[in-house]
């Protein structure tokens, strides 16, 4: 029993220890973000990298995502006679739920596990502690323009993948199972409001960016330099983010969307 | 005072539980090669983390140029590094920058030369080390040794002050390993750099080292020119010098008995 206490005990200070030491590593990055043309430069490779690169499996998953919404939608909705309120289910599923949280799940899987992993290999191969000794800092260097990167791609990410995602919808419901177009995009656009729900979707997004950067790139400088200590690493990336983001989704929503 | 700028005065540090040093001082005289020797695993890479402020010590004084490196700030152990250069033993160079980029570096974030000026440096510091026809090739495309080289050039890139090796000289094949030996030697000399070399390639190292100091057991267990630890009659150091297997300083890493060890294998099977 004592032993058990001991042992969630240890594990509370560890948790703490990390806390405290995630939340120092995050304030030094965003305190020492360089502002030159050169540090531009560099945040724009990262979000051709964290960003543009994942533009694929957005799209991708937009368009699916939006085509399942679209049919699964019309079965429910013909049963009432109302199918003509199609555009409008689409469209808010996307901007208040799907699109933030899909987005910020795939960018979690494809752009921050590649995050930790390249700054996890930096610190293996003694990158990290070389930029230290030739007097750059790394978390101005490597981690700020990342964090930032992120911030600015996931929501971006986020408004195409409900873009796309609408496309999609229209497709089955329209072009395929023929729902009136008009009805279609004027129901959405009588329902759909852009500071209610297409500004609460942003905002969300831009929550979700800011805590699976942090975790992505804190994973990778803090990790273990080993093979083994890279694959946790980036494991435990996906994991806490995938985790932090749905915890977070219920929060934001309670307090975006519930009239309690 | 100028002679001894670079001083550790009763340093303690631990990993862990492990002690790695207890008390141990050292001087590095200006201009001058120093190297500090000692077995595998005696924190010889970790002084120089402790030079370059990498690591905290737990106890004692660490001053470089005057500056007593613990107690810095963030800003100013950055400025001070920009004043040092460090041969890492596996390299360290970036991967996403061609050998030319990486020697540049140093130049483009710490000088405001133009860049037809870096051009120009970077060629003669590729030069120097006999790989300025390579400055196009990527890290992946160079072997261990011309890694190294590459990694000299960019620690001297800056004109450092300091210049700390770690294990220059391990894994090169003789031809590469004669090649950096004079090197190291030529570039100390040619540039009044203030070296200081670890490794445990102890004849290549003492053959060009002014002072050396040997490691062993968290603590400095010798020290004087290479003459003089030849010529010690001390028990550890003639061990470690003539290679033996046999002396003061263990092989083995600190066990129970191996008779012990293989009985309680038995027993649990037994069980």
């Amino acid at each position: 029993m004592l032993d058990w206490l001991a042992g969630l005990g240890r594990q509370g200070v560890q948790l703490t220890h990390a806390l405290g030491r995630s939340g120092l590593f995050l304030f030094q990055a965003l305190a020492g973000l360089p502002r030159s043309r050169e540090a531009f430069t560099l945040w724009l490779n990262q979000v051709y990298s964290v960003g543009v690169l994942s533009l694929i499996i957005i799209l991708v998953s937009g368009l699916f995502i939006g085509m399942v919404l679209g049919l699964q939608g019309y079965t429910i909705l013909v049963d009432f006679g109302a199918q003509q309120a199609l555009g409008q289910m689409v469209a808010l599923s996307l901007t208040r739920e799907l699109a933030p949280v899909v987005a910020a799940l795939l960018f979690a899987g494809r752009a921050g596990s590649a995050l930790t992993a390249e700054i996890g290999l930096m610190k293996a191969t003694e990158q990290l502690a070389s930029l230290e000794m030739i007097g750059v800092d790394p978390l101005r260097r490597i981690v700020a323009p990342r964090l930032f990167a992120g911030f600015f791609a996931l929501p971006v990410l986020t408004i195409i993948f409900t873009c796309v995602g609408i496309g999609g919808g229209w497709l089955v419901g329209v072009d395929w199972l023929g729902v009136d177009a008009g009805a279609f995009w004027s129901n959405m656009q009588a329902s759909v409001s852009f500071s209610h729900d297409v500004l609460n979707g942003v905002i969300k997004s831009w929550v979700f960016a800011f805590v699976v950067t942090w975790i992505a790139v804190y994973q990778g400088y803090d990790l273990v330099p080993t093979s083994e200590g890279i694959s946790r690493a980036t494991t435990r990336t996906v994991v806490y983010s995938s985790l932090a983001v749905l915890g977070l989704d219920f929060v934001l929503t309670a307090l975006m969307f519930s009239n309690l | 005072m100028q002679d001894d700028w670079i001083q550790v005065d009763d340093l303690y540090f631990n990993r862990g539980s492990k002690v790695i040093f207890s008390g141990i001082n050292l001087k590095l005289r200006k201009g001058k090669i120093t190297a500090l020797l000692g077995p595998s695993g005696t924190g010889k890479t970790t002084l120089l983390h402790l030079l370059g402020g990498q690591l905290q010590p737990i106890r004692g004084s660490v001053k470089v140029f005057g500056k007593e490196v613990p107690k810095l700030s963030r800003n100013a152990l950055f400025k001070l590094r920009s004043r040092m250069g460090v041969l890492f033993q596996s390299g360290a160079l970036f991967t996403d920058m061609s050998v030319f980029d990486n020697v540049a570096f140093p130049l483009r974030v710490h000088t405001p030369l133009p860049e037809s000026m870096i051009q120009d440096l970077v060629l003669i510091k590729l030069e120097a080390v006999g790989l300025r026809g390579a400055r196009d090739l990527m890290p992946i495309e160079l072997s261990g040794g011309m890694a190294r080289r590459v990694a000299l050039a960019r620690a001297i890139a800056l004109d450092p002050e300091l210049l700390m090796y770690d294990e220059p000289f391990a894994g090169q094949d003789p031809i590469s390993m004669g090649v950096l030996v004079q090197l190291v030697k030529r570039l100390n000399k040619t540039l009044g750099l203030t070296s200081v070399i670890v490794s445990h390639d102890l004849a290549e190292t003492l053959s060009i080292a002014d002072y050396a100091y040997i490691l062993a057991g968290g603590k400095i267990i010798a020290e004087g020119t290479p003459a003089e630890l030849e010529a010690s009659q001390q028990e550890n150091v003639r061990q470690f010098i003539g290679g033996l297997p046999d002396g003061p300083v263990a092989f083995n890493y600190p066990s129970a008995s191996f008779a012990d060890d293989l009985f309680a294998k038995k027993e649990v099977d037994h069980a």
